[in-house]
């Protein structure tokens, strides 16, 4: 078996694992990419459409063209990549972490090092997953399934589709099946309110008229061979109205209902797993309960824009170098949430420093104020005109605003 | 009367639109200017990036296999906004188009498609590896 040292391992060479082995590098630090697929970029590569990079280079790209510009700058670094590499174990021994994993051309390979990266992005939510009754045609695909298809395999699934759950993957979807020759007769969603963003609803429903169902549920879905149709039942103040259900026929079913970070390999490892997030514990350096061994992007909390999950790698990255290079936080302030926010990221706040934390709303609400509390006291507050729980939320807390926190103190973060 | 919703920032005000018999525009709604100029620019003259691909051939005129690592599509997209109801029209001409791989990220596709100043260029660089 192959045997390698690096002081660093990032897993997943996608936009994360990108950005945090460029900030390891650029510290110094020997540092490894180990990434699953044939070429780096991981879920940009198939997502063709516009809109990403206006925080990062100030202009609209698509997903290749983000991914590229990190991989020429990975390249330019030379930084170590191992491409069509699987990695089967991540485990503690002799006081290192040892990445075992596997590729065609150098078969088993045990890769010793410091620090490890978790960079493996997240996997979608499936039928099994949501427990939509009916047949088990042929036809029904998640939508991010479709969308490799379609845009790097050159296959159409099917030519009448309808879509269930408005995440932004299925209205991408929506819009790339029509100008792909396909009839999409509808998009459903359980909740009353879409889960894609905004902008999405009107490029890719509105502007073709395809009709979005809110409070609706898929209840069945027929066909014995392939998909011939699917129930949709309304929901009225939390009742399914039995009475009032109707069939959409259709070839085919794109599923857009949700993410998951992708943890079997850290679960495994012994990481502690967030219930909130299905991503790792991590505290203000983005270390999980595993001393040495960080987690950034995707794998930890979905993101709804790849230009935080730069942001938030590249933090990583620096603080697995600091690490590596012996610092250690003096002492750590519990973050924790308040009224309508779903979950905070990180789970501890380093009172030395500026923190950049990021968090999910509960609630839609316009004219809502988010309110940093340190032991029930206001000591930072914003304005924010809309919220929702698609659009993420950030703000910074630095040594200021926590200066009266004692030992035992807590943060609280709440809207209101 | 037109309905709109603005898509600049993500707040998504609700605008209405009245034109007056003299071709006015009234805008409102809006809780910015931007608002206004989204919806001015939405009423006369919308347009939108389009993004789509276009088969991949190796440079024997063959499509990649599908043992092959290389992908059977190239992303390709408009340097900017395209006018929104001529897009079916460049869709199909698209379709028409197939690219030689090795490719670069910004080689041409279809220059000044359609005959307005707008091109559509490659996404993606690929290697023959």
């Amino acid at each position: 078996m192959k045997q390698l040292n690096y002081d660093a391992v990032v897993i997943g060479g996608g936009a994360a694992g990108m950005a945090a082995a460029i900030e390891l590098d650029a510290r110094g630090h020997s540092v490894l990419i180990l990434e699953r697929e044939d070429t780096l970029g991981g879920i940009l590569m198939q997502c063709i459409h516009n809109g990403f990079g206006l925080i990062e280079f100030n202009e609209e790209l698509t997903g290749p063209e983000f991914a590229q510009r990190f991989e020429a700058q990975a390249r330019e670094k030379n930084i170590e990549t191992s491409l069509n590499t699987t990695v089967l174990e991540l485990r503690e021994e002799n006081g290192f972490k040892a990445v075992y994993c596997v590729s065609p051309a150098e078969g088993m390979m045990r890769i010793e090092a410091r620090a490890v990266v978790l960079a493996m992005g997240c996997r979608e939510r499936n039928r099994g997953n949501i427990r939509i009754p009916g047949t088990r045609p042929a036809g029904v695909y998640t939508a991010g399934l479709a969308q490799r298809l379609v845009n790097i395999e050159g296959y159409i699934p099917g030519k009448d589709v309808v879509i269930i759950g408005s995440g932004d993957i299925g209205l991408i979807m929506a819009r790339r099946m029509t100008w792909s020759g396909c009839k999409v007769h509808a998009v459903i969603e359980i909740l009353p309110y879409p889960s894609g963003l905004t902008r999405n609803i009107v490029q890719c429903l509105n502007d073709f008229n395809i009709p979005l169902y809110l409070s609706h549920l898929v209840t069945d879905i027929y066909g014995k061979d392939r998909v011939e149709g699917i129930e949709v039942t309304p929901i009225e103040s939390g009742a399914l109205m039995r009475e009032k259900a109707f069939k959409i026929p259709c070839d085919t079913v794109l599923l857009s209902v949700g993410l998951v970070p992708e943890n079997e390999l850290s679960r495994n490892a012994g990481i502690e797993i967030q219930p909130t997030t299905n991503g790792p514990w991590v505290d203000s350096a983005l270390m999980t309960t595993m001393p040495g061994v960080f987690a950034c992007g995707n794998v930890l909390h979905v993101h709804d824009l790849v230009d935080y999950v730069v942001e938030e790698a590249r933090r990583a990255g620096a603080n697995a170098a600091a690490w590596l290079s012996g610092y250690r936080p003096a002492r750590e302030i519990r973050l924790k949430t308040g009224a309508n926010i779903r979950y905070v990221m990180p789970m501890r706040l380093n009172p030395e420093r500026e923190n950049r934390v990021y968090m999910r709303s509960l609630v839609v609400k316009n004219d809502a104020r988010l309110e940093v509390r340190l032991d029930g006291a206001v000591v930072k507050s914003r304005k924010l005109a809309h919220v929702q729980p698609s659009e993420m939320l950030s703000l910074t807390i630095g040594p200021t605003d926590v200066a009266a926190a004692g030992r035992d103190s807590v943060i609280e973060i709440a809207l209101v | 009367m037109k309905e709109l919703i603005c898509i600049t920032c993500p707040m998504g005000c609700h605008l209405s639109i009245d034109t007056d018999a003299s071709g006015e525009m009234k805008v409102t709604g809006n809780r910015c200017v931007r608002g206004e100029q989204y919806a001015r620019e939405e009423v006369l003259n919308p347009k939108r990036v389009v993004t789509f691909t276009c088969a991949a051939l190796l440079p024997d005129g063959r499509a990649p296999g599908v043992t092959s690592n290389l992908p059977r599509r190239v992303p390709v997209r408009t340097r900017a906004g395209f006018p929104k109801e001529r897009i079916p029209e460049l869709l199909d001409a698209l379709r028409g188009i197939s690219v030689r791989l090795p490719t670069e990220r910004g080689a041409m596709v279809l220059p000044k498609a359609l005959g307005t100043d707008i091109d559509v260029v490659v996404a993606r660089s690929i290697a023959l590896e």
